[in-house]
């Protein structure tokens, strides 16, 4: 049931991908600029999944899924909770993570994909 | 100068109340305008790309813009399966070229709503839709349901404008009307709702098709559907069917989670059996501002909403063949032109991977990580602050984009790069 903890030992989330206001913004400033490269590099986690993980906010982490893995910088989300629900916002960081697969239907798997974190 | 009415070119909702303020050739001030709208105002002119570009070795020369629309043309018609992608950031004159040229070229076409609300229009085309405009939403709707998406985030007028916020002439205030949300997280939108339904990833069919059962009037033998007590599932239900007017808008949230296009099945269809009790209707919470009209403009000229395949010469559509992952899954095209997006930024990795090995003709206003990987760039004004054209609200409403700025010197509108492109097309191929 959401709330409690979906979490096994192994470290396994569910990934989502998605808008932030500040990602939105910064695309409309620039691809290139500090700010939206910053925005795209975070990973959201609940912060009990955090202490459970001995995971600290600013702290760099590795989040694998079975098509690729990127380095994130870990922040504690403030949709919590949502234990075993980690957030990326959209962009190339979280394109290393998200599935080609369409299922037959011509749109890829970009929220709900199995992952892993790691300590970086 | 001032002027007013301004339409807005960044979401879906295309606010088309705000007011510019221009002083020598500069937007100085922005009234009625979000975040979002607030940042492209001020940053049009940061990033941009002032010449045509062709590669030359691991960087690029500037071309003269003849030079540049030949070998694009050249680079077309020589390819045996162009994929031609983007669409929806661009006016829907400009769109209706692209499609004439994929004919011509024999190419696949495809526009974002494959990768955002194509599930959506798939579940229309089987289930079909109960709609209406965000007018007769702002007036009427006594409840509204945001199911997997966060208007505060991605469509931050829409709430104040047409929903929960909005004045309206039956429904006055945010107290005449009900705001529940469904989503996996406690997000912005859901810590302003009613009530709010934190439901597991990849559970929305669940959810939806367990609705179904409460709204029908039967019985369920469970204790928990999609992470929630059943009876919180039944009173869901309740409030859906005891409202005089209720709209469900969607998000990416339950397109883009497994189940895509069957998850809209049962959205459709609970809103069609809601009809029996009450007057209930469902918008999709379109994110691009004229991704509605680049389906539109498909739709009239081929019959297809998107992923259409002119390979054979006719127009071919079969979502999961003709749509650009599984193209690029599959390694067939041989060029790609791109207008007005960035798959190299936001396709899963592996397919922009593909894409990149490919010869790229990019046309777009700035710099993005789709431009850096191409083989020629053409610059283009940005539609809404110095060129006019057509764009397509969430709802379906038509809409003219202003032109209130000058592009930078030499610098051609989507329209007339599409035209000029054409041309040569069929300059080759006579």
């Amino acid at each position: 049931m959401v709330g409690e903890c979906l979490v096994d030992l192994n470290g396994r989330f569910k990934l989502v991908t998605g808008r932030t206001l500040i990602q939105g913004m910064g695309k409309e400033r620039g691809k290139f600029t500090e700010e939206y490269l910053k925005e795209i590099s975070i990973c959201e986690l609940d912060p009990e999944d955090m202490k459970l993980l001995s995971i600290v906010e600013g702290e760099l982490i590795i989040v694998k899924t079975e098509f690729g893995e990127a380095k994130l910088v870990a922040k504690a989300s403030t949709r919590a909770p949502h234990r075993g629900v980690i957030f990326i916002p959209y962009g190339p960081v979280a394109s290393l993570l998200t599935s080609p697969h369409t299922d037959g239907s011509g749109m890829p798997s970009l929220k709900g994909i199995e992952a892993e974190v790691f300590k970086g | 100068m001032l002027i007013r009415g301004v339409v807005c070119t960044v979401c879906g909702c295309c606010c088309d109340d705000l007011n510019v303020e221009v002083v020598d050739g500069r937007v100085e001030r922005v009234e009625n305008a979000c975040s979002l709208a607030l940042s492209k105002f001020k940053h049009h002119s940061s990033d941009r790309i002032l010449k045509p570009l062709m590669r030359k070795g691991n960087g690029f020369k500037e071309a003269p813009y003849h030079e540049a629309i030949r070998e694009a043309a050249r680079l077309l018609v020589d390819s045996n399966y162009p994929l031609l992608w983007g669409w929806c950031l661009t006016s829907c004159e400009a769109v209706k070229l692209g499609l004439e040229l994929a004919e011509l070229v024999g190419g696949v076409i495809d526009n974002n709503s494959s990768v955002c609300h194509g599930p959506g229009l798939i579940g229309v085309q089987d289930i079909g839709i109960s709609g209406c405009s965000l007018g007769e939403v702002k007036n009427r709707a006594d409840l509204i349901l945001y199911w997997g998406s966060n208007p505060v985030n991605a469509h931050p007028r829409h709430m104040a404008r047409y929903t929960a916020f909005a004045k309206g002439r039956f429904e006055a205030s945010r107290g005449d009307r009900k705001l529940i949300v469904v989503d996996v997280r406690r997000t912005e939108t859901a810590k302003l709702a009613d009530e709010f339904y934190q439901i597991e990833p990849n559970s929305d069919y669940e959810l939806l098709t367990a609705l179904r059962c409460a709204v029908n009037g039967e019985e369920m033998e469970l204790n928990t559907v999609a992470g929630l007590p059943v009876e919180r599932v039944e009173e869901l239900a309740d409030s859906l069917i005891s409202c005089r007017f209720g709209v469900l808008f969607y998000g990416l949230g339950l397109t883009m989670t497994y189940g895509k296009s069957r998850n809209l099945d049962a959205a459709l269809s609970l809103v069609r059996d809601l009809n029996r009790k009450t007057k209930f209707l469902i918008m999709p919470m379109r994110g691009h501002f004229n991704v509605t009209g680049s389906n539109e403009v498909f739709t009239w000229v081929t019959g297809y909403p998107f992923g259409v395949d002119f390979s054979k010469g006719y127009p071919e559509y079969n979502p999961g063949i003709t749509t650009i992952s599984d193209v690029l899954r599959r390694e067939e095209c041989d060029a790609a032109l791109i207008v007005a997006s960035d798959p190299i930024a936001h396709l899963p990795s592996s397919l922009a991977d593909t894409l990149k090995k490919i010869p790229m003709i990019t046309v777009d206003p700035h710099r993005t990580p789709t431009t850096e990987a191409s083989r020629i760039v053409i610059p283009s004004a940005i539609v809404g602050l110095e060129s006019t054209g057509t764009v397509y609200r969430m709802d379906g409403v038509p809409l003219e984009c202003k032109k209130i700025l000058n592009p930078p010197p030499g610098v051609k509108t989507d329209f007339e790069v599409m035209s000029d492109l054409l041309a040569e097309v069929k300059g080759l191929l006579r």
